[in-house]
């Protein structure tokens, strides 16, 4: 059981999804978070005071997921937030020691797969 | 010696109506940052700016295009087509009134008609939206205020072939309404829809601007109505209060459209209505009765929002649908006129349900003439621009969004991350950055 973490750009963010879904990933988080991983800084300016942007706006998905679900889901936020330019994100894999669905008290893999209504 | 005739002349202009034109003028003025408001709420937040801006720059662009050629083409001499160039720069733009009919300064009247050039304008933005370089888009609106505004100007305001067989226009159904959806919708054709557009829902970001600018535009629509009729009499009178009655009745049917489709009464939807409500009236303003502008209001909005609720279907990516809010609202308006116009009411002429046949054909050929031409023109136009520059954003512009990449700005900045850029020689130490290298 792994938690993926994803940081994408925002305007790649529905693509992510849709890619998620597809791959039949359905427990998703997001957030939006400010971050700096060495894009191309942008120059703004505001009446006298220019400033540069060095936090970028990012989204960042979590997914916590089965071992077999890894690969499928990191190789959807691959697909979906790929540009190819600099700025595209980051993904982190992380060991995951228990996850527990509030409504049904089930635990571990019980709770990390999707229930279908 | 010259003192004489020119002081007889300036008594011809009436103070009370001068007055209430220099105020009709502000307020249609004010309809175009108005508008920016209204389009800018119904766009995503990378846009906001742009989208304003897009106002912003139709009344730098069209004002002076405006002053240096299009006053002139519109409203020098009765062409059939087109006004001459006597005008042109204003020579000879001053303080007497333009004719005999006229009680208000020339220059006056100058100023209110370039109020609606800038907002027609303003107005065909809603269509280019959230793709359209801000460069093309300033090359379009000048060429557009010329060739287009100026000569529809010219047939119903200016003694053109529509004002000389007596068609009916009380405040701009012809050159800003039905110009401005029909031109939309060639411009949302030539340039294209946003890349997401049909596989991603694009929404509104914030609906609060919506209504303000909503709100906004009916208050500066009282000017825009109710001063064509250049003075303070009894068109002008009817075509104000008319501007009170139509919107809230448009408004009444959406509600019941709203409830019957979704059971729930918009809040977007209600500002699309004002604005449908105020367009449907602006061509009949001063010639229909109270009692026909309420029925205007109530039948009117029903294909209008027929056309809202159908074109999001398709794969024309109208963004701001002013083809249905202005274009469509603008044709019905101008055949109501033909329908119901009373002389008790206008003093000019009555339309079909009161004996007079004609009429409805003379607004017929308005209904018709007008959109072909806008659309025609506003089509080849941008074709041509077209062939010399790009018309719209880099697919990875279009994703960043077009307020960070034309202006360089955000609508919504935080300044979490923002480090000052100091001059060289500044006395100040900058904080020190993370560097990627």
């Amino acid at each position: 059981m792994k938690l993926v973490i994803g940081i994408v750009r925002p305007e790649k963010a529905n693509d992510v999804l849709e890619a998620l879904y597809r791959a039949e990933v359905r427990g998703v988080s997001i957030s939006r978070v400010q971050g700096h991983g060495g894009e191309l800084e942008r120059v703004e300016t505001y009446r006298g005071t220019t400033v540069q942007m060095g936090l970028a706006e990012k989204v960042r998905f979590e997914i916590a997921v089965s071992d077999d679900f890894v690969q499928p889901t990191v190789d959807a936020l691959c697909e979906g937030a790929r540009t190819g330019e600099v700025g595209d994100g980051k993904i982190f894999v992380l060991p995951l020691d228990r996850a527990v669905r509030i409504r049904t008290g089930d635990t571990d893999m019980g709770a990390v797969t999707p229930v279908d209504k | 010696m010259s003192a004489v005739p020119i002081l007889a002349a300036v008594a011809e202009v009436d103070s009370g109506d001068t007055a209430w034109m220099l105020a009709a003028t502000a307020l249609v003025l004010m309809m175009t940052p108005a508008l920016g408001l209204f389009y800018a709420g119904l766009v995503r937040s990378k846009n906001t700016l742009n989208t304003f801006m897009m106002c912003v720059a139709a009344i730098a662009v069209a004002m002076v295009t405006w002053a240096l050629i299009g006053y002139s083409l519109a409203f020098d001499g009765t062409g059939d087509l087109i006004g001459g160039l006597g005008y042109a720069g204003l020579h000879g733009v001053d303080f007497l009134p333009r004719n005999d009919e006229s009680t208000i300064p020339h220059l006056l009247f100058m100023a209110f008609q370039a109020t609606f050039c800038i907002i027609t304008v303003a107005l065909i933005s809603g269509a280019v939206v959230e793709r359209m370089r801000f460069g093309a888009f300033l090359v379009f609106a000048a060429l557009w205020s010329v060739v287009v505004y100026a000569v529809l100007a010219h047939w119903a305001f200016g003694g053109g072939w529509l004002a000389e067989r007596g068609t009916l226009d009380f405040a701009g159904g012809v050159p800003v309404e039905m110009a401005s959806g029909f031109s939309a919708l060639a411009a949302a054709l030539v340039v294209g829809s946003r890349k997401d557009y049909g596989r991603q829902a694009l929404l509104p970001h914030n609906a609060m601007y919506v209504l303000l600018g909503a709100g906004l535009l009916w208050f500066g629509w009282f000017g825009f109505n109710g001063g064509s009729g250049f003075n303070t009499g009894t068109n002008s009178v009817l075509a104000f209060t008319n501007t009170l009655i139509t919107p809230a009745c448009a408004l009444v049917t959406w509600f019941v459209l709203d409830l019957i489709r979704g059971r729930k009464a918009t809040a977007i939807g209600a500002a699309t209505a004002i604005i449908v409500g105020c367009v449907l009236i602006t061509p009949a303003g001063g010639f229909i009765s109270p009692g026909w502008a309420m029925v205007l209001g109530f039948l009117g909005a029903l294909p209008c929002y027929a056309m809202i609720q159908w074109r999001p279907r398709t794969r024309v990516d109208e963004t701001l649908d002013v083809l249905a809010a202005h274009g469509i609202a603008g044709f019905t308006g101008i055949l109501f006129i033909g329908l119901v116009a009373q002389v008790g009411w206008n003093g000019l002429a009555d339309g079909l349900f009161y004996g007079n046949a004609d009429q409805l054909l003379d607004q017929a050929l308005a209904a018709i003439a007008a959109p072909a031409y806008a659309f025609t023109v506003t089509f080849v136009l941008l074709k041509l621009i077209g062939a010399v520059m790009p018309l719209r954003a880099s697919e990875h512009d279009e994703a960043v969004g077009m307020d960070v990449t034309y202006h360089g700005e955000e609508a919504y900045v935080t300044g979490e991350g923002a480090i000052l850029i100091v001059p060289e020689d500044g006395s100040k130490i900058p904080v020190p950055v993370a560097d990627p290298g």
